[in-house]
């Protein structure tokens, strides 16, 4: 009936205390995702719209050019996606469920 | 040693907080606490206690700013009553999920409505499921003792739960009796220096307290609150003896009078244990082997303890000074029917009385006695709902409440 994972309850600091601060970049929110933003390199404009915009700071730069995307911290709200100017745009929100093969491996 | 003083529930009460000496108390009015506040105001303003004194604008407010204050590290306190535990409600359950080990005298007062300022438990027994570990007192003694003894419980590093003292309205809080109170340094000894694991006013080891907990810990928690009252069932009679060490007196979960022979008894909390006390003396004038059981700890639940002291019991009655609307039988009855599953050979009632500052005395409760008795002659019982006290219309002088209009 009980189920193993994470901290088990007697592990968890009392009353969710958090005794550590500034450990939000620890927590992992990209488990919320229903849809992922693909990022093309190839269509990218460096315009970096999408890092100004992206509310978890989730767009990773390099070198003042968008590489990628953090996917532990993403919550696929989109918003890159839409602010996106490139034409056709650089990044492409898909549905979670197309990776899941992707991710298994 | 301990000195014999003569008192009200609320101004001992207000003498073993002055003695505990906490560091900050929330304070608003509520009838009938409000005697026990201005009592340890005025000894703040006379400077016999450090305490810091926040005069609050409401009791929602009295809770936060208590639970602030022991967030921060304090001890601190606030008191309340019926209306004021009820606006406050919201924040009680914030204080035992935070594990601040609040300590709040509660004066037992009916809710509202009708308005009605007298005793009944209908406003503790209603945060039943708050977390907070709830003590009762038969008289301003107990007020007394179990004020103080609730801050060592509740700060034993094993609980860390905030904890209700009670005592009833205007039965105590309001009734001089004579009691002993210990003196200033052995309460101070007692209770010790409160030394908290982690502060918020800490800048050196920053946390933050009280944050938002999803799906993923909210569930880990609620366990966490659960073995803390297990916790407490071991700290509730270790506390217990060591006051009884210092002052003589005193119980863990509950008393047993008369009990080692009984075959009727009664199950109460609160002043009606003494009534009871004095109505069993007189049954067993009468040749029944009547006893009683006053329960002081409601929570952590003693169901064992309970077991235990009713064992060889024929017949026992459960008077609660509260009722649970569509459900048979009060609260206090309901617990203890559910710690009695299973027992063969009990006969299990309840009795609702006191309601709204409705007097029972020791004839009423002889009444009850008697009625266990039939019971058992009988070896039944036809309800667990009776009313001891109620105007029925048959028994009560026909009267015509007649409304004339003004022309």
């Amino acid at each position: 009936m009980s189920k193993k994972g994470k901290e088990g309850w007697r592990k968890i600091p009392r009353a969710a205390t958090v005794m550590c601060p500034g450990n939000a970049e620890a927590v992992e929110t990209g488990t919320w995702r229903t849809y992922r933003p693909v990022h093309y390199d190839d269509k990218c404009i460096q315009c970096l719209q999408c890092w100004i915009v992206c509310p978890d700071d989730a767009i990773v730069v390099e070198n003042e050019k968008v590489v990628g995307v953090d996917l532990y911290h993403c919550k696929g709200c989109g918003i890159c996606a839409v602010q996106c100017p490139a034409k056709p745009k650089a990044i492409e929100m898909k549905l979670e469920s197309e990776f899941a093969e992707e991710d298994e491996e | 040693m301990s000195q014999r003083v003569a008192m009200t529930g609320n101004e001992a009460a207000a003498n073993a907080l002055r003695q505990v000496n906490p560091d900050v108390a929330a304070v608003y009015p509520i009838t009938p606490q409000t005697e026990l506040m201005h009592n340890f105001s005025s000894f703040a303003a006379d400077g016999k206690v450090k305490t810091e004194v926040v005069l609050v604008e409401s009791e929602h407010s009295a809770m936060s700013a208590t639970i602030g204050a022991s967030a921060s590290g304090a001890r601190a306190i606030t008191a309340t009553a019926a209306n004021g535990l009820a606006l406050m409600w919201e924040v009680v359950y914030i204080a035992a999920s935070m594990r601040l080990p609040i300590v709040m005298p509660v004066v037992n007062r009916a809710l509202s409505g009708p308005i009605n300022i007298h005793c009944d438990h209908s406003d503790t027994m209603g945060c039943r499921d708050s977390g907070w570990i709830q003590l009762y007192s038969e008289n301003a003694q107990e007020a007394y003792d179990n004020t103080i003894q609730a801050f060592k419980i509740a700060e034993h590093p094993d609980v860390l739960l905030p904890a209700m003292a009670t005592y009833d309205g205007f039965i105590i809080s309001h009734t001089t009796e004579t009691l002993d109170i210990l003196e200033d340094e052995e309460v101070a000894k007692f209770v010790g220096e409160y030394k908290p694991e982690y502060s918020l006013l800490d800048p050196d080891h920053p946390i933050t307290m009280g944050p938002l907990a999803l799906p993923g810990f909210y569930y880990e928690q609620k366990r966490m609150q659960v073995e803390a009252m297990d916790n407490a069932r071991k700290v509730i009679p270790q506390v217990a003896e060591e006051y009884r060490k210092l002052s003589g007196r005193g119980v863990a979960f509950l008393e047993e009078y008369l009990m080692d022979d009984a075959e009727v008894a009664i199950l109460t909390l609160g002043s009606c244990a003494g009534t009871a006390k004095e109505a069993a003396d007189e049954m067993r004038k009468q040749g029944v082997k009547a006893g009683l059981v006053k329960l002081r700890c409601f929570r952590p639940f003693p169901a064992d303890e309970i077991l235990e002291a009713i064992n060889g019991v024929k017949v026992l009655g459960v008077m609660d000074r509260a009722i649970s609307f569509g459900l048979d039988g009060g609260p206090v009855f309901n617990e203890v029917r559910s710690a009695a599953f299973g027992i063969r050979d009990l006969l299990l009632t309840g009795y609702i009385y006191g309601l709204g500052g409705r007097d029972v005395n020791v004839g009423d409760v002889r009444e009850v006695f008697e009625d266990l008795v039939k019971a058992r002659e009988a070896g039944e019982v036809k309800t667990v709902m009776n009313y001891v006290g109620l105007r029925e219309e048959e028994t009560y002088p026909e009267q015509e409440l007649v409304c004339v209009p003004t022309e």
